[in-house]
């Protein structure tokens, strides 16, 4: 197990990005490479898994796209990723919340986590 | 051939020069000791035999207990030959590091043992389909084999016929892999793709 985190550590350049957690709404800023051409697109939306640990994870980020539910899942080290930004914390009960594929609308919203920071 | 014998570590994903992910297998690989050399004179043919891993006096057999200290370099749990070992120019108990072996980007084949499965039946053991379909009158045959011959002629059951049983537990040499990245002071070897073998388990490494 050693020799596998020495193997992370130099080999994956484990950027350091807000600490996130699951039912956190994030924006996930990613290269796309079109042929020569290089554009930058985001991605918005519910941090609904969080798998693996330190450099090898991934997460899945979650939105609702024009009423169609939309996840993506990134990998935490992954070189397209330019920047990630916290922008809500979620209260949420569970660190996978797959329950809110069967829900839509009002139902599928996560509480804000009120701290003392935030108020 | 030239190789090394090495345990397998585990499991993890890097990044290429294109940022694509790679699935990567990390194996402790080395030190290795020359427990014999042989040449054509002696033996007519060349060869190195390699010993990996340390074992204890009391648990090793008394002729390979000769053999090793006739190299003078302690017992070892792992002896493997390589035929005609090319570029290197080793004596008896000389210790071969995987850098005087392996470079980044060199073709090798991995040989281990696959973990071994149990008794499978014939989908999981030999890719078998089963029958596809629960109803249209199935019952309990979705992972059945189906026939194994045909009827008074040839009224046997060919030799070779593929059934369920034991299944894992094979050597199995996986060619064609490509070294990722080679640390020498920590003796490790990261190789491109799925290595057999369980975690800790030995690995032959050869180019």
């Amino acid at each position: 197990m050693d020799a596998i985190k020495f193997v992370n550590e130099k080999m994956l350049n484990i950027p350091s990005y807000p600490n996130f957690r699951s039912g956190d709404t994030i924006m996930v800023t990613y290269k796309i490479i079109e042929g020569s051409k290089e554009r930058l697109q985001s991605f918005r939306g519910d941090v609904i898994q969080i798998k693996g640990k330190g450099g090898t994870k991934t997460f899945t980020v979650r939105k609702i796209s024009n009423g169609v539910g939309v996840e993506r899942i990134f990998p935490y080290s992954s070189q397209i990723i330019t920047e990630i930004e916290l922008l809500k914390r979620g209260k949420v009960r569970r660190s996978r919340l797959f329950y809110l594929r069967e829900l839509v609308g009002k139902k599928a919203r996560i509480k804000e986590k009120r701290t003392a920071s935030s108020k | 051939m030239n190789g090394l014998i090495g345990r397998k570590v585990g499991m993890t994903s890097v990044y290429d020069s294109k940022g694509k992910n790679v699935a990567c297998t990390v194996i402790e690989i080395g030190p290795c000791v020359v427990t014999q050399v042989k040449t054509v004179e002696t033996d007519g043919y060349t060869a190195l035999q390699l010993g990996f891993g340390e074992r204890k006096e009391k648990n090793t057999p008394q002729a390979l207990s000769g053999h090793f200290k006739k190299a003078g370099t302690g017992a070892k749990r792992m002896v493997k030959e390589f035929k005609d070992f090319k570029g290197l120019q080793k004596q008896l108990g000389d210790v071969i590091r995987v850098d005087e072996v392996f470079a980044e980007g060199d073709k090798v084949s991995a040989t281990g043992v696959t973990k071994g499965k149990g008794f499978q039946g014939v989908v999981k053991r030999h890719s078998f389909r089963g029958v596809n379909d629960a109803t249209h009158g199935q019952h309990n045959r979705q992972r059945a084999p189906g026939s194994i011959g045909a009827c008074s002629f040839p009224a046997k059951v060919f030799k070779g016929m593929r059934m369920a049983g034991r299944t894992g537990g094979d050597q199995v040499k996986m060619p064609n892999l490509k070294i990722v990245k080679v640390f020498p002071d920590e003796n490790l070897l990261v190789i491109k793709g799925a290595v057999p073998g369980h975690k800790g388990s030995f690995v032959i490494v050869e180019k």
